[in-house]
């Protein structure tokens, strides 16, 4: 930060959101109340395929309390939800596109899928009436399976996507790949399964619309990510309506990790349904409703080879993965398996030729979209399993065979059309190793062994293209959005200053974060800093949180506004000092003249720029209230080394998670208490991922089986155990505060971690292969299958 | 069909005639305007909406308003004392880093506060398994280990 650092980047302030959160004074979107208010319920879909015959809504219009129902047939005019981002396919044409209507139109195509809202007076009523509407499906046949799907003769689900293919897409220099397989002394090859999760914020979504007659405007309070991009979509994509009359306002939200970035058919059809009705209508998700109605994610089958020399140095990759896009594509479905997925699976190595094919499917689940990682973690799962196999075929150990292939001459250009800035990849192995106390592993596995105990040891080294994102860049690769971010400035004139980011906090702490950064700044006390955001009526257009893109880009946009409100201080100070311009330099909080002990305090500053009866007024504006839109150059890239020790009991199949260790290079770190938590929350999704969470559907009828808490293993404090955290810092080379982020990557590295430390626990017993969610069911079923 | 309440939230006498159907969680945010217990799920999983009745950890989800006729509950609003200053286990939860988006917090609060009194020295082992019925997907639950730990030592001061 530099010269006005005033020692709180780096600190481990307390956060100030946490009062409100503790004391009941949180205000999320199912505590707003509107006056009036009537309650929404969605009648959805009991069936994952089926055409809809008839609807007769009659009984339930005339049920007690209802003020309205609305169906698919009552939507016409309204469009469908849109995808933002367009992939071209390897046949050089357009991804198949088919309609996502708000509510069921003629079809239903997985179970939730809505078909009727229905609102009313209490909740209650607006259930209970719901069940008086009469819908005649003709039930056809379902595929759920994104691999079945694409087979002659699967059920189709759109006429739009023939085969119920939404596209193959491929990265990479196909011949340079089959050349060097043609050479390679070994190849290693996986066939895995990226299991399908659902993101389960404990928070379910929930939305508020209300109308205004008086001005015929909209005010919609939603559980949302990126309120202004929820806006944008909703008014100039599907319900024509001009932005200016819409405000979207995502008061406190309760954890995203992705399902809440998306343009949902609920709040739409609410907004729509909002001026029908003339009431402001709420609706809160059922957490059953929310297993049927967030965005899942991951679900990839992939075949992925890599091509070794007899040392063990990788000389080529080659990626054939099938990715499921669910019933509809949500809005950022189609990127997710291409351009965050085959774009990193170089990961920290040399490889010089990687080959990447993606088949994206259409099926009769739930949509499927971004969810923590997005991409990244199934890269890094593809990697690190096969790093994992060419060090068990080659009898290489694991940490040589990542060392003999790291990347060291940054920057560096990937064959995957990315180019890292840089990074110390040694570094974060290193202290991994370290903190993992590997020199103690075989003691420890010993140990184990003598209470009849299997235990493994496995290492994830990944990497993340985070703080999403360059717009031209993403702009070529088929984004139909610029991925900027925008911060305001607004200097009060007493000294006080308000920052209006267009990021969105969720559970970050950015409140705090950005606090510590506007006041180390300024050089002024952190209480005199509020940090505003989630209200397009207040917040400059900004693009929200994702990506582990905030402070990275979010940050650096208010570090830009800074520059400016600092640029003009100074111009102020130098009239008010008499001085040039040139000779002010601004620290701790004070203009001064150089090499004078003349100076103006940044509040003295700041009334002079609101009440300006000694000021400039020929040269310069009054006010000090600066905005900055902030486009990164380049992608960020968080790396690091996760090692996880796992103890299996061949008896029952329980897989205990006995350490786990992660040394993370973030690049500079405002708020290290934070950026911990951050990684803690991240390593117990990606622990969840690889032992416990698995979205199960039934082949047959298409229904979900994992569909509330007590089918879909959630982990629990008692399921995990304290993590060993640290970082390495490499800055990032390409934005003022050297950040990367830190959202992402404990859900990116840890599965591969933790199933490659499985996988070498159950080598002796010659188990070669088993896939996510390693399940007691699934172990002791491939011990039981390995012994005979 | 209606039922008539009176039970003691949070110190103050509360009379009502509810639905009832009415849940204890509907019944205190709806009716009561006390939206700091969140309801997280429909299965009595999540532990989002847990309260403390008659000094019982429960949750409020999985009782109907008329079960806690003539109780004494305690919300998360119920906790810090009259001037502001927050209850041991809260100020714990700062301190510690305990909560991220803030949405489970409140039932973590009442739970640990239960945990305590019934374990007033608890191990990690001990708060974990504790810990059990209360669903948090941001922290990784580490943080919300040192915070009841961090709690319970200063409840015993």
């Amino acid at each position: 930060m530099g010269a006005n650092d005033t020692g709180l980047i780096g600190q481990a302030v307390r956060r100030r959101e946490d009062l409100r959160f503790l004391t009941g004074a949180g205000q999320y979107t199912d505590d707003v109340n509107p006056p009036h208010h009537t309650h929404a319920y969605f009648l959805r879909s009991p069936h994952a395929h089926a055409k809809i015959r008839k609807v007769d809504t009659a009984k339930a219009k005339a049920a007690p309390g209802v003020v309205a129902v609305f169906t698919g047939a009552d939507l016409e005019g309204v469009n469908g939800l849109p995808c933002g981002w367009l992939i071209t396919g390897t046949d050089g044409k357009p991804m198949n596109e088919p309609p996502h209507p708000v509510l069921a139109q003629g079809k239903v195509r997985h179970v939730g899928d809505p078909v009727a809202l229905v609102v009313a007076e209490s909740p209650h009523e607006a259930k209970d009436a719901a069940e008086l509407i009469d819908v005649d499906y003709e039930v056809l046949p379902a595929v759920v399976n994104c691999v079945a799907a694409l087979k002659p003769g699967a059920p189709q689900i759109h006429e739009q996507a023939p085969g119920n293919k939404c596209y193959t897409w491929a990265l990479g220099d196909k011949a340079a790949v089959d050349a060097a397989f043609a050479k390679a002394a070994h190849v290693a090859k996986v066939d895995i399964v990226n299991n399908r999760l659902i993101p389960n914020a404990i928070e379910p979504r929930a939305a508020v619309a209300s109308y205004s007659r008086a001005d015929d405007s909209y005010t919609l309070y939603v559980a949302s990510q990126n309120p202004h991009v929820e806006r944008l979509l909703m008014t100039a994509f599907v319900l024509g309506l001009p932005e200016t009359k819409v405000r979207v306002i995502a008061p406190d939200v309760g954890g995203g990790f992705g399902s809440k970035i998306y343009l949902y058919a609920e709040e739409t059809a609410m907004v729509w349904a909002s001026k029908r009705v003339n009431r402001p209508i709420k609706w809160a998700a059922e957490r059953g409703e929310a297993f049927v109605s967030d965005a899942h994610g991951r679900d990839h089958v992939t075949h992925a080879e890599l091509a070794c020399d007899g040392d063990g140095r990788f000389l080529a990759m080659r990626v054939v993965t099938t990715a499921n896009m669910g019933a509809y594509l949500s809005t950022f479905a189609s990127c997710i398996p291409t351009i965050l997925y085959a774009t990193l699976l170089a990961g920290q190595y040399t490889t010089p030729a990687i080959w990447c094919e993606v088949t994206a499917s259409f099926t009769n689940t739930v949509p499927v979209d971004a969810y923590r990682g997005a991409g990244r973690p199934e890269a890094t799962y593809v990697v690190e399993r096969l790093v994992h196999q060419a060090g068990v075929d080659l009898g290489i150990a694991q940490d040589e065979i990542r060392r003999r292939n790291f990347i060291r001459t940054f920057p560096y250009a990937t064959p995957v059309a990315l180019t890292y800035d840089t990074g110390n990849y040694d570094a974060t192995l290193d202290g991994a190793k370290a903190a993992a106390d590997v020199a103690g592993y075989a003691a420890r596995k010993a140990e184990s062994g003598k209470r009849g105990k299997l235990r493994g040891i496995g290492y994830s080294s990944y990497i993340e293209a985070c703080g999403l994102a360059p717009s031209n860049v993403a702009g070529a690769l088929g984004a139909r959005a610029g991925l900027f971010e925008a911060g305001e400035v607004r200097v009060n004139p007493t000294g006080g200053v308000t920052v209006f980011t267009g990021s969105h906090s969720h559970g970050q702490g950015h409140e705090t974060t950005f606090a510590q950064v506007v006041a180390a700044k300024l050089g002024i006390d952190i209480e005199t800093v509020e940090v505003v955001h989630g209200d397009t009526g207040r917040v400059p257009f900004g693009m929200g949180t994702y990506g582990s893109r905030s402070l990275a880009v979010g940050g650096t946009a208010i570090v830009k506004a800074l520059d400016k409100v600092i640029a003009k201080g100074k111009k102020i100070a130098a009239h008010l000092l008499e001085a040039a311009e040139a000779d002010i330099e601004f620290r701790d909080g004070k203009f001064t003249v150089a090499g004078t002990d003349r100076s103006k305090a940044f509040g003295e500053v700041a009334l002079a720029a609101y009440v300006p009866h000694n000021y400039p007024l020929d040269k310069l504006e009054p006010g000090l209230d600066e905005t900055a839109f902030y486009d990164p150059t380049n992608f960020t890239y968080p790396a690091g080394t996760h090692i996880c020790e796992v103890e299996i009991d061949p008896d029952t199949g329980v897989v205990e998670v006995a350490r786990f260790t992660a040394c993370d290079d973030f690049g500079n770190i405002i708020n290290p208490m934070i950026v911990e938590g951050q990684v803690h929350g991240g390593l117990a999704q990606g622990i969840g991922q690889a032992l416990l969470e698995n979205c199960v559907y039934d082949a047959e009828s298409g229904q979900l089986l994992s569909g509330s808490y007590m089918d879909y293993a959630m982990p629990r404090a008692d399921d995990l155990p304290s993590f060993q955290v640290e970082t390495r810092v490499t800055p990032c080379t390409h934005n003022p505060l050297g950040a990367k982020g830190c959202g992402e990557a404990g859900a990116i590295g840890a599965p591969a971690a933790l199933m490659n430390a499985v996988h070498d626990a159950l080598l002796g017993v010659g188990v070669k292969h088993l896939d996510m969610p390693a399940s007691p069911h699934r172990v002791w079923q491939a011990i039981r299958a390995a012994r005979g | 069909m209606s039922v008539q309440l009176s039970l003691t939230v949070n110190g103050k006498p509360v009379s009502a005639t509810v639905d009832a159907r009415t849940l204890l969680v509907d019944f205190l945010r709806n009716e009561l305007a006390l939206t700091g217990t969140h309801v997280g799920c429909d299965t009595g999983q999540c532990g989002a909406c847990t309260v403390s009745l008659d000094g019982r950890a429960v949750k409020a989800c999985n009782l109907l308003a008329a079960q806690a006729n003539g109780a004494k509950v305690v919300t998360i609003e119920g906790l810090a004392a009259a001037d502001g200053t927050l209850h041991p286990m809260q100020a714990a939860f700062k301190e510690c880093h305990g909560l991220q988006c803030g949405f489970c917090t409140p039932g973590m609060v009442l739970s640990a506060i239960d945990l305590v009194a019934r374990h007033p020295q608890p191990d990690e082992k001990t708060i974990r398994a504790e810990l059990e019925g209360n669903l948090c997907r941001c922290t990784g639950y580490q943080n919300i280990v040192k915070a009841v730990a961090h709690g319970a030592a200063a409840m015993a001061k």
